[in-house]
């Protein structure tokens, strides 16, 4: 177990650093660098001043050198600064940071309080109407795009009834630490987090409805069910013991899709996250906070693999073997 | 001699051909009344949008009229107008093709690809497997969309060609990946083992032996992810990186809906978009779960 850990990890050290270099290049590619925002506030310079700061920035450098100081930077959290905020980008995103998480939890909360009921329902009573029904729902969910079903919902639940909020995160008016103040962000939620679970519910619910009806006619279930051992523990106790786990590991693999999901959801509910900061800065060309972003993504995302495939090689043992 | 000759000739009469993957494909999809009703109605749907665009000039439609914005529904607008005055059905028509064709166009590009890369990681195995694994578990890694976005806000002299290329660098991986799964799986099996003993070159074990063993496998990805490919299109289209303006998709129109105005009051632009992505991407969808049984001979219903 340990062995693969170790092997697993030292997989992700190449993965990290070509995620770094194609980033930095990325950077580099952008129109604009750390001197655009200091010409922005101050247009006049001369091209003597405009020489000095390039070689106090760094930017006459061999490449090499320039990731290098690139990668300890950001190692010491500094990301560089927005040109657009006028400020640094780590503040910046701090201050959006909290948004997206607290959507990304809801909707991962929400998909599993949605899907793991209709999955055992649906593997449970294979060929009934609710079954029928839940499988009806899977195979439209797994067609319908994210962006289409959100803007449905928000024509929908938003302006023709009037039931949510439209837009942001929480109510101007109410005052930060009171009651109304979290039953506001609650509110502001609700509609981004239920859009986007109830799309994000169909991995589970098949995967759990395929399980069940695999598992339920192994033959230790048949012995559990000739001891006598009443249905509902042969459920609870052996069949969804062994179909749960895997879904818990599967939390990192969402990431991906969380972040996909943010980008979506956030400009269409205009919730201020990072998802929506992101289009936001790379339609004002703010470069600095776009590179930012795109590689804590890419770091979220390797960080989740590796977490899942650990945990579910420790779920599993057939795994490990690669 | 004699005995090679009848031999098989003895055996052979008495056990039926096989159906091919396709018969038996076809023989699912006629079964499967919805998949059947949904390749009726995709069917329909190409037909009119490809049929129209004949009779449409994209230059036309994309023509800014002052007089007639956001007009509603009437005989001269079947479907009203957009903020520029546009006529929506003409865009929808004009968007509809231009989605399913730049769709189709990845779908192919990521298959060929795919497919080629899958055969020779599968079929050689070793390092060459080993590098193109590496590769492509990297690709897999990546956050997709956000890179799509950036790649598309910087490449110079953006256009259609440049976002096919774009989406497909990333999306071939998952192909694949599967193709060299199921490669591998096959390369152990008796009668390549038995190929390779007669002498026969590799090339022929892939094109001719293999290959034809993937078909519906290959088919059945291909359809899945035509319809995703179709969604990310204009996901991407409607969040302002996927087509430039020029060229009209259905992302367009919804990317309208933006403007909470337009949203509220004017579902006329976005609504019936929104809607033909809709029914396309389920159409394709049901057509590929019902091959997806075909494909295995367990699921079928037929």
């Amino acid at each position: 177990m340990l062995k693969f850990i170790l092997r697993r990890i030292l997989i992700m050290i190449p993965q990290l650093f070509l995620l770094s270099v194609l980033i930095f290049l990325l950077a580099k590619a952008m129109p604009g660098d750390a001197l655009t925002g200091q010409l922005a506030a101050n247009p006049k310079m001369d091209p003597q001043t405009l020489e000095e700061m390039k070689e106090k920035l760094g930017l006459n450098d061999p490449v090499h050198i320039q990731y290098i100081r690139w990668v300890k930077n950001m190692l010491h959290g500094d990301l560089g600064l927005s040109y657009t905020h006028q400020q640094p980008v780590t503040d910046l995103l701090a201050g959006r940071v909290g948004n997206t998480v607290l959507l990304s939890a809801a909707i991962l909360i929400l998909t599993y309080l949605i899907a793991i009921p209709l999955g055992i329902v649906s593997g449970r009573w294979t060929d009934t109407w609710a079954d029928k029904l839940i499988v009806g729902y899977s195979y439209i969910g797994y067609a319908t795009p994210l962006f289409i079903f959100a803007l449905i919902m928000l024509f929908i639940f938003g302006f023709h009834l009037g039931w949510f909020p439209t837009g942001g995160s929480v109510d101007i008016q109410v005052e930060e630490g009171t009651l109304a103040y979290y039953l506001s962000k609650l509110n502001h939620l609700m509609l981004p987090a239920l859009s986007g679970a109830l799309i994000n519910t169909v991995v589970t619910i098949q995967y759990l409805r395929s399980e069940i009806i695999d598992t339920k006619v192994k033959d230790f279930v048949k012995t559990a069910r000739a001891k006598g051992v009443p249905e509902r523990h042969i459920y609870w106790r052996h069949i969804l013991r062994n179909s749960f786990l895997p879904i818990a590991a599967f939390l990192g693999y969402e990431i991906t899709g969380l972040i996909g999901g943010s980008v979506f959801l956030e400009s269409i509910y205009s919730y201020p996250g990072l998802g929506q900061l992101f289009l936001q800065s790379i339609m004002q060309r703010d470069y600095s906070v776009v590179t930012a972003l795109v590689m804590i993504s890419g770091v979220a995302t390797l960080v989740g693999t590796l977490l899942s495939d650990i945990i579910l090689s420790a779920v599993d043992p057939r795994i490990r073997i690669e | 001699m004699k005995l090679e000759a009848n031999g098989p000739t003895a055996v052979g009469t008495n056990v039926e051909k096989s159906p091919s993957p396709l018969s038996i494909m076809w023989r699912e999809l006629v079964h499967d009344r919805l998949a059947l009703g949904s390749l009726i109605v995709l069917t329909i749907i190409l037909l009119i949008v490809y049929g129209a665009s004949l009779f449409l000039d994209q230059e036309e439609i994309v023509k800014v009229d002052f007089l007639a914005i956001h007009s509603p529904p009437s005989a001269e607008h079947w479907l009203g107008t957009d903020y520029g005055g546009r006529d929506v059905f003409g865009q929808l028509i004009i968007g509809a093709r231009n989605s399913f064709t730049i769709g189709l166009a990845i779908t192919l590009i990521t298959g060929v690809i795919g497919l080629i890369v899958g055969l020779v990681a599968g079929y050689f195995g070793g390092w060459v497997d080993n590098i193109i694994m590496r590769i492509i578990d990297f690709i897999l890694v990546l956050p997709f969309l956000m890179l799509v976005i950036v790649f598309v806000a910087i490449v110079p002299k953006y256009n259609v060609l440049t976002f096919i290329l774009i989406m497909s660098a990333f999306l071939w991986t998952g192909k694949a990946r599967l193709i060299r799964a199921k490669t591998l799986a096959e390369r152990e099996l008796d009668y390549v083992s038995a190929s390779k003993t007669l002498g026969t070159p590799d090339w022929k074990i892939i094109l001719f032996q293999i290959l034809p063993n993937l078909s519906s496998i290959i088919i059945v990805n291909l359809t899945l992810n035509l319809a995703g490919n179709i969604g990310i299109e204009s996901g991407l289209t409607y969040l302002g990186f996927g087509l430039p303006e020029s060229t009209p998709s259905l992302g367009t129109l919804v990317s309208y809906a933006t403007n909470p105005d337009v949203l509220q009051n004017k579902w006329w632009v976005w609504l019936p978009a929104s809607l033909l992505i809709l029914v396309m991407m389920l159409c394709i969808n049901f057509i590929g779960q019902a091959l997806k049984r075909a494909a295995d001979a367990r699921q079928r219903l037929s």
